[in-house]
């Protein structure tokens, strides 16, 4: 048996595993978990999936604002006096094992009649008794059993989300339109001079014809809708010649069963817009796990502790905020707006605004920015502004964010179909002319014809089933895409700008030199042991960084909170920390992070912490030069200048000390200059970048915890990939381009047929289908040979 | 030769039985998740011997 990973979270148990019923646990948390399993009975969570839990975490007093009745109002989707039905979104959910015990909530708490997960979204949505119990106490359960639940301001609007279904029922109106003219229409396509069919004919006809009311009206009127708004807006896009061929085919063949002329071409007209519409839904690629309109609003919380004057606590919405407000902020809550510290020792993690994980500590009086993460212990603070003036919350209100990217760009379908349209236009206009003077009677007959069979199905069909294969395999690369038109924006993209912090650089390691005198063996061993007893951020790192030592057994060891650590162990003694507390004679202001070190009252030197750039960066900037120009705007101080440049090709801009608004500008600039810009950044700093940009990917260490707005969500272990998803992009317009080629065969052909004034409903039924399948079957198998050279 | 009116509206308002089945379906929310139920489905087997085995060591 393995003793060393926790039996109920799978991390390491370190050296002093608690143990309890011979199972190893890494904490407290984890085994009280374990027994609230144990002693429900539901231990069959861990043999479903081994050592499936979360860390509960500390919750103290963080959900009071749940008992408010204007939150509870907000948060439930339905209410009534005995029942409340509420949708928690869970992060953790990740294995079947969480939706087991999620579904088993009524066996811990009797009171909740009924819970159902939904994996995709990871959301649970529990139904309890109202009259017995809380919104609170059921929030309070799950955090205790290591499900905690993330309730953020987005969640601040009351009543069930919309889903918009419209398109699976046109499709399934028009499959069922499609199949029955099918049906229907056998008799004539064989031709059976059978008596008794002939005289039922007319059935036939008049049935196909009411088959196919709903399919033209109902299913196809997108694309009246959207022909109608493009002429309306002096744009000829592929819609128009679709809804142009509808109607001719739907009022010719109406004009033909009327007057006994023909048996119409209900079939096709059906199988058109069936196709048309699998094709508008394959491209259609959501990840419900994924959100790409994220703003501040998905990381705020709901309400906050205020404390008024008589020092009462109570619980208010973070809009509420008013200047001047005292408020209060617990370990691990998020500061919602720009205020004063007044209390307590405060060290803030910034990354979620700047990327940069390094906590930073302010003291009392100093100026504390919205966005930020209080990581120990109680703050209290002073409001200065509201939430929505803030510093950082002020950047959505630029326009950029109310501005939809589709719009003003014109794809390459619709670029060809002008070219198209006109084209068609003139055929039908030449060949009915030329029919007039030889044989009038067939005029008519051509130039309909002509106009049915260029109905550009399988132009229309080329970009969805192609981008949308394509964005499957993408998401399979873990680069997730929004959607297909971002793949033909990345594909023109001539500028690359990157951020810095969090995006080139990893959070998750960082490297430390040491400047300074050399330390003896002693000194070295009671650097190791004293960081291995503080868990400030820079002391985890700088431990790791450096070699192993002896454990031993510190004489004294006291760590001053904001300052650094003070320990004795033998003759040595060590102080670790900032330059002043260490009594640094000389001290330079420099613009890294550094650590001090004296022994004995007698400096010794410094390790100065450098960010540690991904894996492949260098790699990754010298594919991308031969093609595009590099810009790296980062938000931080010049420390870093001389490393990148050493690292990065030499053409590549360097632009430090960039606030959100100016990283914002500076892509409209270039833009205004022709450039298309990929804009690659990680924080909400970020945001406005990435609004503003053509391409905006966000690089997410955990794509289900964060990523600001974007088009885009790039795995950070895939970073390296990113030159290989822009050229696929670029082939993906090359595969477009030939299946645009192929249905210029096939139209072709068709027009052959319509122009000699010998198309055959059968003809078309037969054309039609083929000519979509086989470019469906085309871009498909050419998208994977495409996701196979990608591997 | 009437029949072949039964027919036709035989094979109608079973095409149209199974269109308003469809939508029915679509509308209640049954499509919205696809992956939850192939796991939920599992789950029942599980409880039982859950429940053996707790007889089993109770035994023991």
């Amino acid at each position: 048996m393995e003793h060393n990973t926790c039996f109920h979270c799978g991390d390491d148990c370190g050296s002093q595993p608690i143990t309890f019923q011979e199972k190893s646990f890494c904490c407290n948390g984890c085994k009280t978990v374990f027994e609230i399993f144990n002693e429900n009975d539901l231990t069959c969570y861990y043999d479903l999936q081994n050592s499936p839990g979360a860390i509960p975490k500390e919750i103290e007093g963080k959900y009071d604002f749940l008992s408010q009745d204007n939150i509870i109002e907000k948060l439930t989707e339905f209410r009534s006096d005995s029942i409340e039905i509420v949708t928690l979104y869970i992060p953790h959910i990740h294995c079947s094992s969480c939706i087991w015990i999620l579904e088993n909530l009524n066996k811990l708490n009797p009171n909740i009649s009924d819970s159902q997960v939904n994996f995709g979204k990871k959301t649970v949505r529990i139904t309890y008794n109202s009259e017995t119990t809380d919104l609170k106490p059921v929030v309070l359960l799950l955090s205790s059993i290591g499900y905690e639940p993330y309730i953020s301001l987005d969640d601040f609007k009351s009543g069930k989300q919309h889903i918009n279904r419209t398109l699976i029922y046109k499709l399934g109106v028009a499959a069922f339109g499609f199949g029955n003219i099918m049906f229907l229409s056998f008799p004539e396509y064989f031709e059976v001079n059978e008596y008794w069919l002939e005289q039922y004919k007319p059935v036939f006809r008049w049935l196909m014809f009411a088959l196919s009311l709903p399919v033209v009206f109902y299913s196809a009127q997108d694309y009246f809708i959207s022909a109608f708004k493009g002429l309306k807006a002096k744009l000829l896009n592929i819609d128009v010649p679709i809804a142009l061929g509808i109607s001719v085919l739907f009022i010719r063949s109406t004009v033909e069963i009327i007057f006994d002329l023909g048996s119409g071409f209900f079939d096709s007209l059906a199988g058109l817009v069936f196709f048309l519409l699998v094709g508008k839904f394959f491209q259609q690629k959501t990840y419900d796990f994924l959100s790409f309109e994220r703003d501040y609003k998905s990381y705020f919380p709901i309400a906050i502790t205020k404390i008024d004057k008589n020092g009462i606590e109570n619980s208010i919405q973070v809009y509420d905020i008013e200047k001047g407000d005292r408020i209060l902020i617990r370990n691990e809550e998020l500061i919602p707006v720009d205020g004063i510290l007044i209390n307590g020792n405060a060290k803030i993690d910034y990354s979620f605004v700047t990327g940069e994980s390094q906590t930073v500590s302010k003291q009392s009086g100093d100026k504390l920015f919205a966005g930020g993460k209080q990581t120990q212990g109680v703050i209290e603070m002073e409001a200065l502004k509201s939430v929505e003036q803030s510093y950082l919350t002020q950047l959505w209100s630029n326009d950029v964010f109310n501005k939809n990217k589709e719009d003003g760009f014109t794809n390459i379908t619709n670029t060809i179909s002008k070219h198209f349209t006109i084209a068609i236009l003139s055929i039908s206009v030449i060949a009915t002319a030329f029919w007039l003077i030889t044989d009038s009677t067939k005029a008519m007959n051509v130039f309909t014809a002509v106009l049915i069979i260029a109905c550009p199905c399988a132009i229309a069909l080329s970009a969805p089933f192609t981008f949308g294969n394509l964005l499957r395999i993408f998401g399979k690369q873990k680069f997730y895409v929004k959607n297909a038109s971002v793949i033909e924006q990345l594909a023109k993209i001539n500028t690359v700008i990157f951020d810095k912090t969090g995006t080139i650089t990893s959070n998750k390691h960082s490297n430390a030199e040491y400047d300074g005198d050399l330390l003896s063996d002693s000194e070295n061993l009671v650097l190791k042991n004293s960081l291995r007893g503080s868990n400030h951020p820079l002391s985890r790192t700088l431990y790791n960084v450096l070699k192993e030592n002896n454990i031993v057994i510190l004489d004294a060891f006291e760590e001053h909170i904001g300052k650094g650590i003070e320990a004795k162990h033998k003759a040595v003694n060590m102080k670790i920390g900032s330059a002043s507390f260490v009594g640094n004679p000389n001290e330079t202001t420099v613009l890294n992070t550094t650590v001090h070190i004296s022994s004995n009252n007698v400096y010794k030197g410094k390790f100065t912490f450098y960010n540690s750039y991904r894996k492949g960066v260098s790699k990754l900037f010298n594919q991308l030069k031969q093609q595009f120009d590099l810009v790296i705007l980062s938000g931080d101080n010049e420390g870093e200048r001389e490393n990148l440049k050493k690292l990065l090709p030499a053409k590549t801009k360097l632009i430090f000390n960039q606030k959100p608004e100016d990283k914002l500008d500076f892509i409209k600039y270039h833009q205004s200059e022709g450039a298309k810009v990929l804009m690659i950044g990680d924080g909400l700093n970020d945001a406005g970048a990435l609004a503003q940009s053509d391409v905006g990917i966000a690089i997410s260490e955990d794509v289900n915890v964060f990523s600001p707005a974007c088009d885009a969500i790039l795995d950070a272990t895939k970073f390296k990939e990113l030159f290989s998803y822009i050229k696929a992009s670029k082939s993906a317009i090359k595969i477009i381009k030939w299946s645009f080629l192929l249905s210029f065969i096939y139209n072709v052909i068709g027009l052959y047929f319509a122009v000699t004034g010998q198309l055959e409903p059968v003809v078309a039924a037969i054309l039609m289908p083929l000519s979509s399948i086989s470019i469906v079957v085309f871009t498909t198998i050419a998208t994977n040979v495409l996701g196979k050279r990608l591997k | 030769m009437s029949v072949i009116y039964i027919l036709l509206s035989v094979s109608v308002v079973v095409g149209v039985t199974f269109l308003v089945i469809f939508l029915m379906a679509v509308r209640s929310g049954q499509y919205d998740d696809d992956y939850t139920p192939s796991v939920r489905m599992l789950f029942e087997d599980e409880l039982v011997k859950e429940h053996n085995t707790s007889k089993q060591t109770k035994t023991d």
